[in-house]
């Protein structure tokens, strides 16, 4: 894993979060779900302050960030692609659009295209199953996805600027 | 008080409130398999994370089965221990954690000790009746400890010890279901961790998942050069365990068949790491009374309180997480490393060889000496003072493939001159022994009169902190002594915030002491091997005619023709040592 340098100010974010929780160990959980919402992802450097700050281990920070899949050490891109993958949108045809975008951006799931623009994750029902197969780019959801489509919905981001990753 | 009567197996118990399924049965005698469940008693050590399943009982009146390590008793319980539902339940536990372990029992390190192992052959699994994907990981070797998780079952003993009991934090659970392991946070190499390589992992893992760097082999083949001059040194906990190994009684002295077993290896010479264990008395002791005369002077720069510097895992530990305070130890080096200072110079002098041509290994309780011999500063252009520090576990398994037969060995004396030692050296093997030894010397050489007696009870003991006040001459000399990196974590932390009472302070990284060590043999959760084993320390400290360590003829001879005196220069350059911050080494 590449060794990112963290700026006073992240720094400065995260410790000031911890001290939200008044530094209990006990809240590591919120303190993690917090931080990942400031800043998106949590990486090694950003589990060590928080392991300082509640005077935890970093062996067991580092235990609840891979046992919740919620939490990621991996950047989201700026526009995080997510497919469907609930019942509904499986028997619809879902695998196969994911297997074209994976083909198209040239990343496996979990991760993000190496220019950062685009993630690549499946997630399970987002309540619209009638349109289904559903693919999610950030916000905005595009239902009945055939695999023919994904090049298209990956060229209306493509030029466009989305959220700056947040760990300067 | 609270008591709670249930039936266990049909037989009526009475026990206090609040006491589990698991303690009630022992108290009749009915013996519930455990595994993942360990405890040693009078050491505030306990694993009942309840993870392995292999303790349900059947509890009349309850739905599923419980299991007996973590579930507390109830008025009226009615507890079938071995109905066929549970034997059943147990059975199939054991196929599952099977069904996912290599099945390489025949060439394990651990074969023979691995609970794993035994549990199967005491449940009677004949056949794995469940077939799929194992977990392959990948092996982490470090200088003294050897990580190979495909083993691993998820006890979580070694994680209660690293993060409980040592608060060194190096390994957790991490990743979730079949995934899930015990790892150093991002799963990178112990040697890039904080890990102190105390080996208390070691000690505690049930299978072959932990063990430590087998290096046998490598002495076998020195033994076999002619061009070698092969010693060895045995440090003072080795003689109190290594029975064990042989199916002796835990506690049993075995020092002279020690020495035959390691002549009759081939050792050139049979030295004793106890006569390092005195000069590190005559350095520490007099460091202590320096500091002390300075303090006493009126000097406020002095560090007090002046801790040991014996234990190499407490060394590694204090430069990670106590940086600041890397000036408050003795810089004495510890028996190990002293011994090899002085045999690869002093001793390679009189037999008139070049370092390189000496090999000097070392018998040790413990894992994290194999760490320390690595350390480049006890190095001489690379050639370090001591080439190989084998476990004690390692030596029995040296004896063993050397057609040895152990029982029946005569007992023998140790060679000379770097083999004599006194009731103090031997002391060290266990906890409060090195300040004991410490006071019996620094008491002599700062009163100028004879210690009205030798024996101080109350530095003994097992509790994890302890304190005792020695009058000396006029002066109470406050000492402290911690054993286990969290009791003495909380004797740093006093200092830390300028609270210590103390003067000195004597800090060993194991429960118990090097008889507790990571290297000794597998104590499988039974407390009394321990106290056994420290007891038999104190019977050779007080069968020994000399019991102090300024009293051993070898010393004073040592100091005349070579060292000049405690603290000199030369001995600053070959028995002193410095620490290093590395706080930056991590992550």
């Amino acid at each position: 894993m590449p060794k990112i340098k963290l700026s006073d100010n992240t720094i400065n974010i995260i410790k000031d979060i911890c001290a939200e929780f008044q530094n209990k160990e006990s809240e590591l959980i919120n303190v993690l779900h917090k931080t990942q919402g400031k800043l998106g992802y949590l990486p090694a450097e950003v589990q060590e302050v928080i392991a300082r700050e509640l005077n935890s281990s970093v062996a067991r920070v580092y235990g609840v960030v891979t046992f919740y899949s919620f939490f990621t050490m991996i950047p989201k891109g700026e526009f995080p692609i997510s497919i469907c993958m609930g019942t509904a949108c499986y028997v619809r045809g879902a695998e196969q659009v994911l297997s074209e975008f994976k083909r198209q951006l040239k990343v496996e799931v979990g991760e993000s295209t190496s220019d950062g623009k685009f993630s690549l994750n499946c997630l399970r029902c987002v309540g619209a199953c009638g349109l289904a197969p559903v693919v999610t780019v950030g916000e905005k959801v595009y239902g009945r996805v055939a695999p023919t489509q994904v090049k298209e919905i990956i060229a209306e981001y493509r030029e466009m600027n989305g959220a700056e990753s947040k760990i300067a | 008080m609270d008591v709670i009567n249930l039936t266990i197996d049909n037989k009526p118990v009475v026990v206090k409130k609040g006491t589990t399924i698991l303690e009630a049965a022992k108290g009749i005698g009915v013996h519930i398999p455990t595994l993942c469940y360990m405890k040693l008693e009078d050491l505030n050590i306990e694993n009942k994370p309840g993870g392995c399943r292999i303790c349900v009982v059947e509890v009349e009146g309850r739905r599923n089965l419980a299991p007996a390590c973590c579930t507390e008793v109830h008025e009226g319980m009615v507890v079938n221990s071995h109905s066929i539902r549970a034997i059943n339940a147990r059975r199939t536990v054991m196929e599952l954690i099977l069904s996912d372990h290599p099945t390489d029992c025949l060439i394990c390190a651990k074969s023979g000790n691995c609970d794993l192992q035994n549990m199967a052959h005491y449940l009677g699994i004949r056949k794995i009746h469940y077939e799929g994907e194992q977990s392959h990981y990948r092996k982490d070797t470090s200088p003294a400890i050897i990580r190979d998780v495909d083993k691993c079952i998820m006890c979580r003993r070694c994680e209660m010890m690293c993060n409980e009991v040592q608060t060194v934090g190096v390994l957790s659970a991490i990743n979730r279901g079949f995934n899930s392991v015990v790892a150093p946070a991002f799963e990178m190499n112990l040697d890039h961790s904080v890990c102190t390589y105390c080996g208390q992992c070691v000690a505690v893992c049930p299978t072959g998942a932990l063990t430590e760097v087998d290096e046998t082999g490598k002495v076998v083949r020195v033994l076999s050069d002619p061009t070698k001059t092969v010693i060895v040194q045995t440090a003072p906990a080795v003689r109190a365990a290594l029975g064990e190994e042989f199916e002796m009684e835990a506690g049993t002295l075995v020092t002279g068949k020690l020495v035959a077993a390691l002549r009759r290896l081939g050792f050139d010479y049979v030295f004793d790491t106890d006569f390092a264990a005195d000069l590190t008395i005559m350095e520490e002791g007099t460091e202590l009374l320096n500091r002390l005369g300075k303090h006493l002077a009126g000097d406020k720069e002095v560090k007090l309180p002046i801790l040991t510097s014996c234990c190499p895992a407490w060394v590694k530990f204090f430069e990670h997480q106590f940086p600041d305070m890397k000036d408050i130890p003795s810089t004495a080096r510890s028996p190990q490393q002293m011994f090899g200072s002085i045999a690869k110079t002093y001793f390679a002098d009189k037999l008139g060889i070049k370092r390189e041509d000496l090999v000097v290994v070392s018998i040790m309780p413990c894992v994290a000496k194999k760490y320390e011999c690595g350390r480049d500063e006890f190095k001489v252009n690379k050639n370090p003072d001591v080439d190989f520090a084998l476990t004690t576990r390692e030596l029995a398994a040296l004896i063993k493939i050397s057609n040895i037969n152990f029982r029946t060995l005569p007992n023998e004396d140790f060679d000379n001159p770097l083999g004599e030692s006194t009731g103090a050296a031997v002391i060290f093997g266990t906890t409060g022994g090195v300040i004991e030894a410490a006071v019996r010397t620094a008491y002599e050489l700062h009163t100028k009169k004879e210690l009205p007696r030798l024996d101080f009870d109350e530095l003994r003991g097992m509790e994890g902190i302890r304190k005792a006040t020695i009058d000396f001459g006029g002066i109470p000399l406050h000492i402290g002594i911690a054993h286990g990196l969290g009791n003495a974590r909380k004797l740093l932390e006093e200092i830390q915030a300028g609270k210590s009472e103390f003067h000195a302070i004597e800090i060993m990284s194991c429960p118990g002491g090097c008889i507790g060590g990571g290297g000794q043999p597998y104590h499988h959760g039974n407390a009394e091997i321990l106290k056994k084993r420290q007891a038999a320390i104190y019977r050779e400290d007080s069968k020994k005619s000399i019991r102090k360590s300024h009293e051993n003829p070898y010393i004073i001879k040592l100091y005349k023709e070579f060292l000049g005196h405690p603290m000199s220069e030369k001995a600053h350059h070959l028995l002193h040592t410095a620490y290093f911050d590395r706080t930056e080494e991590k992550g």
